[in-house]
């Protein structure tokens, strides 16, 4: 141990240590310091007993003010519940276009109805509602059971092609080609004809071809002209949006063994101001219709 | 054996750590400053008055701002995130004034420093300015240094527990006054102060009251010059900031060295004596508890007491004041060295402190400039990233874009949204029943932002690549000569196109 020495102007011992001339004092601390700190450890001892700190094989001890997060968030929650209530009950009461026309209710149905989009719907339609294959966009103007607020909204309630609820969307397409109803050739006609209902090059002849057996096998549902019908849910085959079909092959695919995807009724599992703010939120997206007068 | 004792080495060595000889913490002595008076004491009276006012009365001055501002003068709004401050109005995204305000504080403090020494810590400190304002109650119930030496020597008595009580229970206003008047700028202050006393202000403002109420109490009454010692960084970063033409309150020995409490028997002794008697006047009235006759000290804040202390005693005796006086260190040598030396302007005016005042001001006029010049109206656009891009039935492309317009005048005000470029495109609003088209009409609250979702929709034969620049313009619909008008480029996406071979 180096001997201690005193610095001779401040009269203050030195640590003894000594770098390049450099000695360090070795000031005593002031005393209230150490009582701060004991203070610290009275603190500490006291928050262990207070709060919940020691683990334990499951969970901590509890501590006696019996604080918790998960309740503090719980009533977080609840207050926050709380305060949406009124705007709740307003979504609950008003019709669809009521709240749309309500620009205040307006901005609360689609952060709320983004919200529960995210949760319940973005699984198949993607987190921005663009879909995917299979999965229709619900950004686009183009809608298979129509877009206006209460068309959404029905099918919000109802789902598509979900057995379990009566008054689901149903649109059965027959198996063309599995079930023999057309043969090979009549369906590459016809495959032919969609291509040129969507302005699409195709073989010149086959669609002359193709327009008799549409007429009598598709127009019922799809339209004369291909311009689709909502009340059946029979898709529109004339614009530049497809949900399963890019070419040839994948219309003839389409026409043989049809793909029809299944979308749950929501009325059985959310209540019914969630279901208002989805259709508000989805009819917000861009591509809302207005209800023909 | 005694050639054996003989051969070992004695060692000169103390042991310097045995508990007897050293401990690890120093206690604090009490310090009893003496009631100064003089030039610099009634300076430190009136910068009290001074800051204590501006302190106290601020946030009750009103500035008439309209209906749709609040008309404190002075308000910290946390709740909606604004600031005012008499004409200006600060939205939390110009929060680099206040920055600005900050980089000119810590310059000037450095222009302070360098030119007069520890000015802030003398005289304008909140440790230093309450802890003067503790000492006049401790003086009034207590007595002056004497008697307070006295008291707390006594033992403990009736009337030693009353003056206590009474000193404590004065100290204890005071610092609820210094923690309730510091609320009054986050709120408008008549209204909280109703709410204070009738126990219905939230609770922050209790427990920021309180907790004021316990650093001022502490700090002021019992801590001192603990504070300025070690809990305040500050002594060693001014202490950095000071050269040989800083003004600091020096003692000079050159003249008063060696001292002499008995002048006149060592005069006639034919002893050379200086002029300092000896009478530790300087010593009794340090709130520090230095002797500035040891030189500068890290513990000296520069109050300048011991120099008016000084000054009456010399008074007193006959002999010129200034014995301990504001000198720099480059006089204080040319003294010492037996030459004339007189404080001139060259002590202030020297590149370091022209620096520092060039510094300071050429950011206050940039700060000021901006601020006469800055916007009352902002945009910001966002565009939609989930999706880029939707493709209609149609063929035609639509982007989403989430707009932000930002009126930052204290009325409302309508806006024209326009699109500028992109020929063909229109766009529509949501909640909006309009034909799609190239402007939209948006009105704003006073002071209010307003987020707007705008649909914009394009035929595929306008654009010719996948991303197209544009720009969203919002003007004022007033065509005054206040016509505020902003510009936000942006990009359209669209989708690749098709290769044609």
């Amino acid at each position: 141990m180096a001997l201690r020495k005193k610095d001779e102007i401040s009269g203050t011992e030195t640590t003894g240590h000594e770098w390049d001339g450099i000695t360090e004092l070795d000031t005593p601390m002031p005393r209230w310091w150490l009582w701060t700190y004991y203070a610290c450890i009275a603190f500490a001892l006291g928050y262990v007993i207070a709060y919940p700190a020691w683990p334990l094989v499951r969970g901590a001890t509890p501590g006696l003010l019996g604080y918790s997060s998960r309740v503090e968030l719980l009533k977080e929650v609840d207050t926050a519940h709380a305060a949406q209530s009124a705007q709740l009950d307003k979504v609950k009461a008003l019709s669809l276009e009521d709240i749309r026309k309500d620009a205040d209710l307006l901005q609360f149905a689609v952060a709320g109805g983004r919200a529960a989009f995210r949760i319940n719907c973005s699984q198949c339609h993607g987190s921005g509602a663009a879909g995917g294959k299979g999965y229709p966009n619900l950004n686009d103007d183009d809608w298979l059971w129509g877009g206006t607020l209460d068309q959404i909204h029905t099918t919000v309630q109802h789902g598509v092609r979900y057995i379990a609820d009566p008054e689901t969307r149903q649109s059965p397409m027959p198996a063309f080609g599995a079930d023999a109803i057309l043969n090979p050739e009549q369906i590459d006609d016809v495959a032919d004809y969609v291509l040129k209902l969507s302005g699409q090059a195709s073989d010149p002849d086959a669609p002359l071809r193709g327009a008799t057996v549409y007429a009598e096998n598709c127009a019922a549902c799809h339209g004369d002209a291909g311009e689709g019908k909502q009340e059946f849910g029979g898709p529109r085959l004339t614009d530049a949006i497809t949900l399963y079909v890019s070419d040839k092959a994948s219309i003839v695919a389409q026409i043989n063994k049809p793909r029809q995807g299944v979308m749950p009724a929501w009325s059985s599992r959310l209540d019914e101001a969630t279901i208002k703010q989805l259709a508000v939120y989805v009819h917000s997206l861009g591509g809302g219709e207005m209800p023909v007068p | 054996m005694i050639g054996i004792i003989n051969t070992v080495e004695t060692i000169d060595a103390v042991p310097h750590n045995s508990a007897a000889r050293r401990s690890l913490y120093a206690a604090r002595v009490k310090i009893h400053p003496k009631r100064g008076a003089g030039y610099f004491r009634n300076l430190k009276w009136l910068v009290m008055a001074v800051t204590l006012g501006i302190y106290y009365i601020t946030p009750w001055l009103r500035w008439d701002r309209g209906a749709y501002a609040p008309d404190q003068a002075v308000l910290v709004d946390l709740a909606h995130r604004r600031f005012y401050f008499f004409f200006i109005e600060i939205w939390p995204q110009e929060f680099y004034y206040v920055a600005g305000l900050l980089i000119m504080a810590g310059i000037g403090l450095f222009l302070v420093t360098s030119t007069v020494g520890r000015a802030w810590c003398g005289y304008t400190c909140p440790q230093t300015v309450w802890t003067d304002l503790f000492l006049v109650v401790e003086r009034w119930v207590e007595g002056d240094r004497n008697a307070r030496i006295k008291l707390d020597a006594a033992p403990w008595s009736l009337r030693k527990l009353w003056k206590r009580i009474v000193k404590n229970i004065l100290w204890l206003f005071i610092a609820v006054g210094t923690g309730g008047a510091w609320i009054f700028y986050f709120a408008d202050a008549p209204t909280l102060a109703h709410q204070f006393f009738t126990f219905q202000a939230p609770v922050v403002a209790y427990a920021t009251v309180a907790l004021l109420t316990a650093t001022t109490f502490v700090f002021a009454g019992y801590l001192r010059e603990q504070v300025c010692t070690y809990m305040c960084p500050w002594p060693r970063i001014q202490a950095a900031m000071l050269d040989e033409d800083s003004l600091v309150v020096t003692y000079n020995d050159w003249r008063g060295e060696p001292r002499s409490r008995h002048q006149k028997k060592a005069e006639v002794a034919g002893e050379k004596v200086g002029d300092c008697v000896d009478c530790n006047a300087c010593v009794a009235v340090c709130p520090a508890g230095i002797d500035i006759r040891d030189g500068q000290q890290l513990e000296c804040i520069t109050c300048a007491l011991c120099i008016d202390a000084c000054g009456s005693v010399m008074e007193k005796v006959g002999k010129p004041r200034g014995l301990i006086s504001y000198s720099t260190l480059r006089t204080y040598d040319a003294h010492k060295a037996g030459r004339p030396a007189v404080i001139g302007w060259r002590s202030f005016l020297r590149p370091r402190t022209f620096i520092y005042s060039v510094a300071w001001l050429a950011i206050g006029l940039v700060m000021l400039f901006a601020l006469l010049q800055r916007d009352r109206l902002d945009i910001t656009v966002l565009n939609d990233r989930n999706p880029l891009f939707v493709q209609l039935s149609d063929g035609s492309i639509r982007n989403g874009f989430t707009i932000k317009i930002l009126n930052m005048e204290q009325q409302p005000r309508s806006f024209i949204l326009s699109l500028d470029g992109m020929p063909g495109a229109l766009m529509t609003m949501t909640g909006v029943d309009k034909e799609p088209a190239r402007d939209l009409n948006i009105d704003v609250e006073a002071d209010k932002l307003r987020a707007v979702k705008v649909y914009v929709t394009v035929a595929p034969q306008s654009i010719s690549s996948e991303q197209t620049p544009f720009t969203f313009k919002v003007a004022e619909k007033s065509t005054g000569d206040g016509q505020e008008t902003r510009n936000h480029p942006t990009i359209f996406h669209s989708p690749a196109k098709e290769k044609t071979p």
